[in-house]
């Protein structure tokens, strides 16, 4: 069974098609890009998986099961914005990751963050941007989840920033989850990734294994992405 | 041993020829038990699996073995990686010749640079 699977997938706001027809599967044990400009759909097609959306028709099957309660608990989830209450402190935001999911390692999430020499008393709102992506990254990556979805984790943050990301989502993914990685940032990426799915307004227009597409193409993801797209 | 990847080629291609280099150089030494995939993949920071499918390509030229139990080695058989060797010096010498015929120097001339330049 895969682990993820979407058929015939349609969703519209106010009359206007944002995802047309996407099909896809998701084994188990890969880094997939999911890669696309701003506005081409990607964050909607994720809230349709984490269930924070309906979609107009088709399906969605994880682990062969609809969206919902159960599927919840097996996605460790990173959205675009953050959901964390800022006035909270570290410490308390760890509470709260350990007392919402079950499969939350709290150790791993409490060395990692020590790693950072991150003060677990420290308000979230007085920790630096690149700072709060790092503890959030930490609390997804510190669930043993079977697939990790995570929306533009590199946005707006600096080089060093980028790299210890890519090393925490490296190091971290639970062996044989899967990881869907959204961005526009693709030359950063490109290196972990084991597929790659393009989409352009609203639709898939091309799903191919990163080393594959490389060689077809004699050519980055970054750069056969920038002739695609070409404005 | 730097990993920078060029992106335009395929990451597991890179991966088998730095390998291939480090076995040659000794830098990975004839029966050495190396690290497991996700160590390796960890250092060289790519994703898990490409690293599994550059090891399976040194195990298929029989560069490395694997022990049921015990994990992954570097052959002992010192005659493939001799002739190894041979093979990327080869490569090298070639690549070296046609980059000095394309500023018109040719294969004797060359020798004379080697011979000046030879102890650095």
């Amino acid at each position: 069974m895969e682990l993820l699977e979407c058929k015939h997938l349609y969703k519209e706001f106010d009359g206007k098609q944002v995802l047309k027809d996407i099909n896809f599967k998701i084994p188990k044990g890969k880094i997939i890009g999911l890669l696309g400009k701003n506005g081409a759909g990607k964050s909607t097609l994720i809230k349709l998986i984490n269930d924070l959306l309906t979609s107009n028709s088709g399906e969605i099957l994880i682990n062969g099961k609809k969206p919902g309660v159960e599927s919840k608990k097996i996605i460790a989830y990173l959205p675009e914005r953050t959901y964390l209450d800022k006035e909270m402190k570290v410490n308390q935001a760890i509470k709260y990751f350990s007392e919402f999911y079950e499969n939350f390692d709290k150790e791993k999430a409490i060395n990692l963050l020590k790693d950072l020499n991150l003060d677990i008393n420290k308000k979230i709102s007085k920790m630096s941007k690149g700072m709060q992506e790092k503890l959030q990254l930490i609390l997804v990556m510190s669930r043993k989840a079977d697939l990790y979805i995570l929306d533009e984790p590199l946005g707006g943050v600096d080089p060093a920033t980028r790299d210890y990301i890519l090393d925490t989502i490296l190091s971290n993914f639970n062996e044989g989850a899967s990881v869907i990685i959204s961005t526009h940032l693709i030359a950063d990426i490109e290196r972990i990734l084991d597929e790659v799915i393009f989409v352009n307004e609203g639709e898939i227009i091309l799903t191919s294994s990163a080393d594959e597409l490389r060689n077809k193409e004699k050519a980055s993801i970054d750069e056969v992405f920038r002739r695609y797209f070409k404005c | 041993m730097d990993y920078i990847f060029d992106n335009e080629r395929p990451i597991y291609i890179q991966l088998v020829e730095k390998l291939r280099t480090q076995i040659v150089s000794g830098e990975l030494k004839q029966g050495e038990r190396i690290p497991s995939v996700r160590e390796l993949a960890l250092t060289a920071r790519v994703n898990p699996n490409t690293m599994q499918k550059a090891l399976a390509e040194l195990e298929n030229e029989g560069l490395v073995y694997t022990e049921r139990t015990n994990g992954k080695f570097i052959t002992k058989n010192k005659e493939l990686i001799d002739s190894l060797k041979k093979q990327l010096a080869k490569e090298k010498v070639i690549n070296f010749l046609k980059d000095m015929k394309n500023i018109g120097i040719d294969y004797k001339d060359a020798i004379i640079y080697l011979q000046e330049l030879g102890g650095i």
